[in-house]
């Protein structure tokens, strides 16, 4: 037994040893050369090489003892299937734990504004909009089982349709929001008619294609969208024609986003516990079988990429008057696979996941700056951690089945 | 006595192989007929054209609901098909895995309701009422079909022979007029087999729904079956009741063996 732990230990040793050789080899361009421009001279920051030496080999023993927890745990949990549940998923399904903490969350989202500065209020709202997105998008993907990758199109239409409206016919904010949501909504139709043949990856093709086609439309479009240069001096919502300053603006928005966010999740919720919810979730399991039952696929495709475009369109007329600037940059394909990330993260198929998930990919850079310059790396590390520890995202998307007590009993 | 189901010269070519080849068929109401054939006779392509999975190369396919006109269904959606009032089950049991057996079965009351999206935005009173109905004409369908204590249970866990049955529950659900079973045996042990055999009659008998079934099962086919057709490449080989089936020579050496006559 000891021999084989000696045996065991030397491997991880030997492996440790390797991996951190090779992080010293790749990370020498960037992290030992440094030109000083200033006194033109080339600087060897020996040091630098030693640390990444010894973290990558501390981080490496880390590694190993973790995936070698997950992989034993993940062997026992298959028999134990939706036995024990999670903390998180207690919160939202026990009443007596779950009203205070939403108490909670409600004073906390009131008072946050008037304790903190507006640049923080500007981020929360951000954070907000992302939460209507992935929410949005959790439709299409996450019940529906539609893999689209082109999400941030929905959102650019929504942002074009007001800046455009007000551009040309000085179209206001609350009257451009339906406007801008209708238009998401046509394009999402537009979007699904032709894609409704395809699955899987082929659909993630054409939905990465039709995001990208989106943008360059956009941006080289001069006549219909000022291309690249965008468009400026977009209105921020008005209050019944009350002249707000930069502060009140903000603070107006993010209560404004808030409203929004609760009208999705009412939305969302009430949509997954009926007759469509139960059909989209149909498609995704089995399409034959689905037709088999008499739902019409082709409708509630449409009715999918609709419903989840609507959300885009909405948070896209906000962002437009958010930002009172509109370019093409806003809306790479960057945006989407962001978004994309918040309901894989969060826990496809689950409000709370998805909330929650948008609130650490969009907070946690913002108040982690310091790092920025490793901004997308952290992210790539976090992403693959995430989908070897806990590959069903942070809240298990345990859905709220129907639970059904006979009088008799 | 009108045929409920009728096939003419129905063909299907998947380029060169004729699956199907110019195959008649009627189905007569309240009787349970059944289709049998060595494997890779077309039984199952036969479903598929009916049920609008496939589209046939060629012939036609009428259903005469009961109290009905005729209606011609060749080439349609499946889930027209459906609505029309012909449900099937699948050879490979194809429920749907993540979702509980009243849920499977509320499924199936997708094509007899009609909540749209607000609707179940603002739950009136018109949808919490169609909601309520859907539960309990499921409830009702599992409660008979024997499945009532596995309700609240995912689908993915039940044994195997209850998944079958679910898939009948849930194809009952949709209101059919004719049921089609592909090999609705397969796999089963010996009880559940008897069991199924009980509940397929009860389906005919109480429910007055039609029966088609596909099935292997020789002494299933023979003691239930109103009338038998038998299928051998693509060809309709014979009909008639399974005592003329038994002792048709052609069928013996096709499909039964030589032995079985003795």
């Amino acid at each position: 037994m000891s021999t084989l732990n000696y045996t065991k230990y030397m491997e991880g040793m030997k492996q440790a040893v390797v991996v951190s050789l090779w992080f010293m080899f790749l990370t020498f361009p960037i992290m030992v050369i440094r030109v000083n421009t200033i006194e033109n001279i080339i600087e060897w920051r020996w040091m630098n090489m030693l640390y990444i030496g010894a973290g990558s080999f501390i981080l490496s023993f880390v590694w190993r003892y973790m995936s070698g927890k997950a992989i034993s745990a993940r062997k026992e949990g298959i028999g134990a299937q939706g036995g024990r549940k999670s903390y998180l998923q207690r919160l939202v399904s026990e009443k007596r734990l779950s009203l205070p903490s939403l108490g909670i969350v409600a004073v906390i989202a009131l008072f946050f504004p008037f304790v903190s500065s507006i640049y923080q209020t500007n981020i929360m709202t951000t954070a907000l909009m992302y939460v209507v997105l992935g929410l949005g998008l959790n439709i299409v993907v996450g019940q529906a089982g539609l893999l689209n990758l082109g999400y941030v199109a929905f959102y650019a239409a929504g942002a074009y349709t007001y800046a455009l409206l007000y551009h040309h016919f000085g179209v206001g904010f609350w009257l451009a929001l339906p406007l801008g949501a209708l238009a998401a909504t046509i394009l999402g139709v537009l979007l699904a008619l032709p894609v409704l043949r395809l699955q899987g990856d082929y659909l993630a093709i054409v939905t990465l294609g039709f995001g990208e086609i989106t943008r360059l439309v956009l941006e080289n479009w001069n006549e219909f969208s000022f291309g690249p240069s965008g468009i400026s001096g977009i209105p921020r919502p008005g209050l019944f024609g009350m002249e707000m300053g930069m502060h009140d603006a903000t603070v107006y928005l993010y209560f404004l986003m808030i409203l929004l966010c609760i009208i999705t999740i009412f939305v969302v919720n009430r949509l997954q516990d009926s007759r469509i919810g139960r059909a989209l979730l149909a498609l995704r399991e089995d399409e034959i079988a689905c037709q088999a039952m008499g739902i019409n696929k082709t409708m509630v495709k449409l009715t999918a990429f609709a419903l989840g475009s609507t959300w885009a369109g909405l948070v896209g007329v906000i962002f437009a008057a958010k930002t009172t600037f509109v370019n093409p940059a806003s809306f790479t394909f960057l945006e989407s696979a962001m978004i994309l990330s918040i309901v894989v993260l969060g826990g496809t198929g689950s409000i709370i996941g998805i909330i929650i998930g948008a609130l650490l990919l969009i907070l946690l850079p913002e108040y982690l700056r310091a790092f920025s310059d490793y901004r997308m790396l952290l992210f790539g590390i976090i992403m693959v951690i995430m989908m070897i520890f806990r590959p069903q995202g942070i809240v298990t998307g345990v859905r709220k089945t129907y639970e059904f007590h006979t009088e008799e009993e | 006595m009108n045929p409920i189901l009728e096939a003419k010269n129905l063909s299907m070519n998947f380029g060169g192989l004729k699956a199907l080849d110019r195959v008649d068929i009627d189905v007569l109401p309240g009787q349970i007929t059944a289709l049998i054939g060595p494997n890779g006779a077309g039984k199952t392509t036969f479903f598929n054209c009916i049920t609008g999975i496939y589209s046939p190369t060629g012939g036609d396919i009428f259903i005469t609901p009961p109290g009905g006109r005729q209606k011609r269904i060749t080439g349609i959606n499946i889930h027209k098909v459906t609505e029309s009032g012909v449900a099937r089950t699948f050879q490979n049991i194809r429920i749907f895995p993540d979702m509980t057996v009243l849920e499977n079965v509320m499924i199936g009351r997708h094509c007899r309701t009609d909540t749209g999206v607000l609707g179940a935005i603002l739950r009136d009173k018109g949808t919490m009422a169609e909601e309520k109905a859907i539960v309990a004409r499921s409830y009702e369908i599992l409660k008979k079909i024997g499945l009532k204590e596995h309700v609240n249970q995912l689908a993915i866990n039940l044994p195997y022979g209850a998944q079958r049955r679910l898939e009948i529950a849930r194809a009952l659900a949709t209101d059919p007029f004719l049921l089609l079973l592909d090999e609705p045996a397969a796999g089963m042990n010996p009880q559940e087999t008897r069991d199924l055999e009980a509940l397929i009659i009860s389906i005919r008998d109480e429910w007055e729904i039609s029966v088609f079934l596909i099935e292997h099962d020789m002494k299933l086919v023979m003691g239930l079956s109103d009338s038998v057709y038998v299928m051998d490449y693509g060809e309709m080989l014979a009909r008639g009741t399974p005592q003329e089936i038994r002792q048709n020579p052609e069928v013996i050496t096709a499909y039964l063996g030589e032995d079985v006559s003795a």
